[in-house]
């Protein structure tokens, strides 16, 4: 019975693509639909061939693991992908010759640099939150993932939104709203997607066999939660025909680059902050195997954290029509945010209390400690910024591309790895990792990677806002525009240079998980299956 | 009233104390006396757990108590 509805709501699926596909007034929307009507059709057909054959009825009762093994492949494959599109148009804007003339309208800065924020923020980061939230729901609530396959449909049909996203990027198909580029049916799709993941998490808890939800289901709950109220609301929009990907904000002016900038604040606050928070509530514990310094304090940093960043998003409309009230507000709160922050880089940097010697051993743990200290650099930076009269100076600088990029590639990109090195020997079963050598090679590229990085950007930015504000004894400004592009170029090549290392040590990593699946000796005990009872 | 001007003075001020409140709460909640057994216990659950789930039979929030 259930093939046949899965029948026909396929058949009916790839019939209105292909007609949305005929009709579609521009080429992204034309693509999309082609895309969507041949994945439709392929699982038409496999729904065809397979139908009213016997299934096994077996009831699983490990845990799902499947789902977050595709997980770990898809982060590892996003990251390589989002880090050479980020250091590609870091040569770019380098040596602007790489704007190929063939390649105008596709492959040119403007339409590569929302492809690789999305790749690295929502692909690498978004993949690496969700294989890592259904594999610690899992452990910390000691039960099988809820809701059985919706957990396979949570993983495609994010990816599929991935796949949308940045082939709408490149035909032109965006909202011009940053870090929510995504046309009105994309966003359709994966508020459906996310509803089902938050289902799959929350039923997961809900159905616990531990008395107490371990604090970093808190913080990856929040993540979801959060996510889902930002993504609806910055998305309102009315699509101007149904059959094409423009539309029309509901918000204007002034309000809809506050609710742009409440929500791109939060995507950093819970997207990037309390997802890979709950990341790190977990892993920094099992790789160091001992539980959390401070239990009380993560409860107080935690609600500390939800209150305040919410309030943030106003930092980033300093000196705009926005009312000088409202941008204070968001200065005091994105100060107070210091302190929750560095509650949390404590409580993380102290769970090594008494374990420091394995700094020394544990390339892995030495990884996370430095993207904890990331954490903690770039939540220091990021109020200081956030000050009025520092802003004047920073803002629409290379400092703010310096210090996203510390938080972005020391933080979430450095925990993630670790993660990815946790899990790869337990999710396939290998006794240990390929090889602990090219860990510390990778962790060296990326450490130096991301130092040339952000000292490149900071000098390039605090010299580009001084040569801005430069006025000579008239009061004439003393710099034009391109003079300041001029000076930055020796900046633009160090800071492509550490995109190369960073990529190149992501490189390694993904040959030393492919060579612990392939060549790692597997694990001496009994495979995992439920004791007879 | 304006819908504007109600939700605002709302905000501004039932809403403001019950989040303070609440925060107070979780402050006080945390440092409860006697909570130490119930932190520790939750700081180890992801040992509690790693290979398989725990049986079914031994439902905890009936169990442990």
């Amino acid at each position: 019975m259930w093939d046949y509805v899965k029948m026909i709501a396929l058949g009916l699926i790839t019939v209105l693509a292909a007609i949305a596909a005929s009709y579609a007034r521009d080429l992204a929307y034309q693509v999309h639909a082609v895309i969507i009507m041949l994945i439709a059709g392929g699982m038409f057909l496999w729904t065809v061939r397979n139908a009213d054959e016997p299934r096994s009825m077996a009831v699983e009762t490990g845990y799902m693991d499947g789902v977050i093994r595709a997980g770990v492949i898809a982060t590892a494959f996003w990251g390589v992908v989002g880090f050479l599109a980020g250091t590609f148009i870091a040569f770019q804007l380098a040596y602007p010759v790489l704007n190929f003339e063939w390649a105008q309208g596709y492959a040119n800065f403007g339409r590569l640099r929302p492809l690789h924020t999305s790749a690295v923020i929502f692909a690498f980061g978004g993949n690496a939150l969700i294989m890592s939230s259904f594999y610690i729901v899992q452990r910390t609530s000691a039960t099988r993932l809820w809701g059985g396959n919706l957990a396979w449909f949570v993983f495609w049909g994010y990816n599929l939104f991935i796949v949308l996203a940045a082939t709408g990027y490149l035909l032109g198909g965006t909202q011009s709203k940053e870090y929510a580029e995504p046309e009105w049916y994309v966003d359709l799709w994966l508020t459906i997607v996310w509803v089902a993941f938050l289902a799959v998490f929350l039923g997961t808890i809900i159905k616990r066999r531990e008395k107490h939800i371990y604090v970093a289901n808190w913080f990856l709950l929040s993540f979801i939660v959060t996510v889902a109220m930002l993504h609806v609301v910055n998305n309102l929009a009315i699509p101007v025909s149904i059959f094409g990907s423009r539309s029309v904000g509901v918000f204007a002016g002034v309000q809809d680059a506050m609710v742009q900038w409440w929500y791109g604040h939060n995507a950093v606050g819970f997207f990037l902050t309390a997802g890979f928070l709950g990341m790190m509530y977990y892993f920094v514990p099992k790789q160091a195997e001992r539980p959390v310094f401070s239990y009380k304090l993560s409860i107080i940093h935690f609600w500390a954290l939800i209150f305040l960043y919410i309030w943030a998003g106003p930092h980033h409309l300093h000196y705009t029509a926005l009312p000088d009230w409202a941008s204070t507000l968001g200065m005091v709160f994105s100060i107070i945010l210091w302190m929750p922050s560095w509650g949390g880089m404590i409580n993380g940097l102290m769970t090594l209390s008494g374990a420091w010697d394995k700094l020394r051993t544990d390339p892995i743990i030495r990884m996370m400690v430095v993207s904890i200290g990331f954490y903690g650099m770039s939540t220091f930076e990021g109020p200081m910024m956030s000050i009025r009269a520092v802003n004047s100076l920073s803002h629409y600088t290379d400092w703010t591309i310096g210090h996203v990029h510390s938080g972005a590639l020391g933080w979430n990109g450095m925990i993630t790895f670790g993660a990815l090195y946790f899990l790869v020997p337990r999710l396939w079963n290998r006794e240990r990792l390929y090889s602990l050598a090219m860990v510390s090679w990778h962790f060296w590229l990326a450490t130096i990677g991301i130092v040339l990085y952000a000292s490149a950007m900071w000098v390039s930015g605090i010299m580009e806002g001084l040569m801005w504000r430069e006025v000579d004894a008239n009061g004439f400004l003393v710099n034009a525009f391109a003079d300041t592009v001029a000076a930055k170029y020796p900046m633009y090549v160090v800071r492509g240079l550490g995109g190369v290392l960073y990529l190149a040590g992501s490189i390694i990593m993904c040959y030393n998980l492919w060579m612990t699946v392939r060549a790692a000796p597997a694990k001496a005990t009994a495979p995992l299956a439920a004791p007879a009872e | 009233m304006e819908l504007y001007t109600l939700l605002r003075a709302f905000a501004d001020s039932w809403m403001l104390l019950f989040l303070f409140l609440f925060f107070l709460g979780v402050i006080v909640w945390a440092f409860r006396p006697g909570s130490r057994q119930a932190h520790a216990e939750s700081a180890n659950i992801p040992f509690n757990h790693d290979d398989k789930p725990a049986p079914a039979e031994a439902d905890p929030k009936e169990a442990r108590r």
